[in-house]
């Protein structure tokens, strides 16, 4: 049975469409994760699943449990890691996973049998009894995932888990991910903007934009529909160019992006100096060039003809408001 | 697991209370301030017969459970401040319950404070500032029911408010604005009940029903100065109490994180 599964579920604010019509279904045991700019509607959409959002149209199904009907034992049977931190920085770590375990109904064996085996597994054992505002940034987001543990979901969301840290603690927390998706045997769905963290961690991807699910499956086979490689050269006037390589039998397929020509071509290596010689022919010049294989990026790039990182921040400012706004 | 949810709510409220030492002493020392200068002060001015620092002993406490009971709902402007809201409300507990674990815990945190309160009281008594009646166990039955009644009705009013506002700067702004009118009008700084007050202001204190709470509490303490009977004080507070329990709740129901 798959733990989640959508029928056209769809959140409205006011006019605008945050999640428009998702079907999706997940396995058991899979790290799924969605991928999408920020303000895409990947938060409002895990929101709806966790019932803290009431959907405006359509139906789910997670964990057994309709999102709709049965709230309670949706809840019961999902943990979730939110964007902006949730702790209580004046209880101890220990004393943070004690409020949630009995607050989810843990016995008091059961809560100390979870409290020693999820401090354990995020590493925070020798530091379980110092209070939360004395934790980095790092350890306070495992703390903030062993706690989504604590009352053996079957389904754990994460959203945005490593928002705001920096590359090293991102590894970590990456092979902490990796590691509670094996041990744990918990279905985890994260949401993520970072390209690279989708591809290294995610069995299946869903790119979302604008509230849709653009591209679905495995990073290696969405890649891999982009055959070829990626040549991105910077000339003077780029439009132009576009439409002149475009022509090329060399170029699949071309886009502007960030003021840079993107060209997908077979082989990357021998298309180079090609290129250049045609720009050189019209007497203009190529002031850079690079080529690599395609990512993730590049797959979204290929479906929106934007870059995944060029969301202006006003409309990010905007869409949190108006999803905050609700408190 | 719905009592379990409700004891950690009012356990995390006991560990706040325990851990901030200097927001427990500040919360007493207002009302402390109030009896040990502009008590001793203004009793030096009326005759010893008066004996104005008796009269407002028990003002005192309901003073000092109106102010801490009230801002007891700041701590859930914190929570939401913090995202901590959004961990208590995804949990499988529902809205009625959360609200009655932080009314029993703004409860606990108020009454101890009262309790500090007295226990200044019995010092100014030890050392013969005031000659209060030593309250038996009927008056200590009384003071605690009474205790208990203003403080769930001020908690509840304090969570129905942190339910609507978020804004942590313009919390204490609004209840202060609402509880100066209430301590002023409630008869624990000066008789509500005679003939000389002009009829106005006596009109409007009984109309407050902190007035009827403080008005129990003296019937323990100094009950020469009581001014209602001790049934009307009790079930004006246990109406007020319920009421505003029930404002509170509704309130709450529709908080968001």
């Amino acid at each position: 049975m798959p733990a989640i599964v959508t029928k056209g579920l769809t959140k409205k604010f006011g006019d605008l469409v945050a999640v428009d019509h998702i079907d999706l279904e997940i396995e058991e045991g899979e790290l799924f994760g969605l991928l999408g700019p920020n303000g895409a509607g990947k938060t409002t959409f895990i929101h709806m699943l966790s019932t803290i959002l009431p959907s405006t149209e359509g139906t789910a199904n997670v964990a057994g449990s309709d999102i709709r009907e049965s709230a309670d034992s949706v809840r019961a049977s999902i943990g979730i890691v939110f964007q902006d931190p949730s702790l209580d920085n004046r209880l101890t770590g220990r004393e943070n996973l004690d409020f949630h375990g009995r607050m989810y109904g843990l016995t008091k064996e059961q809560r100390d049998e979870r409290i020693s085996k999820v401090l354990e597994l995020v590493g925070l054992k020798d530091r379980a009894d110092s209070l939360v505002e004395t934790y980095s940034s790092g350890m306070k987001r495992r703390l903030e995932m062993a706690r989504g543990l604590m009352h053996r979901p079957e389904i754990l969301f994460l959203d945005e888990p490593t928002l705001g840290l920096d590359a090293q603690t991102r590894r970590s927390i990456w092979e902490y991910i990796r590691m509670l998706n094996d041990v744990e045997n918990v279905t985890i769905i994260l949401t993520t903007h970072y390209i690279e963290e989708a591809d290294y961690l995610c069995d299946r991807v869903a790119i979302i934009d604008y509230g849709k699910i653009i591209a679905l499956g495995k990073p290696e086979a969405l890649k891999d529909e982009l055959k070829g490689d990626i040549v991105s050269l910077k000339v003077g006037e780029p439009e132009k160019y576009l439409e002149v390589l475009k022509g090329n039998e060399l170029v699949e397929d071309g886009k502007i992006v960030d003021g840079l020509l993107h060209l997908r071509v077979d082989n990357g290596e021998e298309a180079i100096p090609k290129l250049i010689e045609v720009v050189r022919g019209r007497g203009d010049q190529v002031y850079a060039a690079s080529l690599r294989r395609p990512t993730l990026e590049d797959v979204f790039i290929h479906y929106t003809g934007r870059a995944i990182r060029e969301e202006a921040p006003e409309n990010i400012a905007h869409l949190r408001a108006r999803f905050w706004g609700r408190r | 697991m719905t009592a379990q949810a409700i004891y950690v709510l009012w356990l995390r409220d006991m560990k706040w209370f325990l851990r901030a030492k200097s927001r427990v002493i500040s919360s007493i020392a207002t009302p402390f301030l109030w009896f040990a200068i502009i008590g001793v002060g203004l009793n030096s001015m009326f005759q010893p017969e008066a004996r104005y620092l008796e009269f407002m002993a028990p003002g005192i406490v309901g003073m000092t459970l109106l102010f801490s009971s009230t801002m007891s709902g700041i701590s859930v402007i914190w929570d939401k401040q913090f995202g901590f809201m959004k961990e208590i409300l995804v949990a499988p507990v529902s809205r009625i319950h959360i609200m009655i674990g932080k009314v029993l815990g703004g409860m606990t945190t108020a009454m101890l404070q009262g309790a500090l309160l007295l226990l200044a009281i019995g010092l100014f008594q030890v050392i013969g500032l005031v000659d209060i009646r030593t309250p038996g166990v009927v008056q200590l039955l009384q003071i605690v029911v009474f205790m208990v009644l203003i403080s769930v009705s001020f908690v509840s009013i304090g969570l129905a408010l942190a339910s609507v506002i978020k804004d942590p700067v313009a919390f204490p702004v609004v209840i202060n604005f609402l509880i100066m009118p209430i301590f002023f009008l409630s008869g624990a700084l000066y008789p509500i009940g005679t003939g000389a007050l002009p009829s106005w202001l006596s009109s409007l204190a009984r109309v407050n029903p902190l007035a009827y709470g403080i008005d129990g509490l003296r019937w323990a303490i100094y009950p020469e100065r009581a001014q209602f009977s001790l049934w009307l004080d009790f079930g004006v507070m246990l109406a007020f109490s319920s009421v505003m329990i029930i404002l509170g709740g509704y309130l709450f129901r529709k908080i968001s994180a």
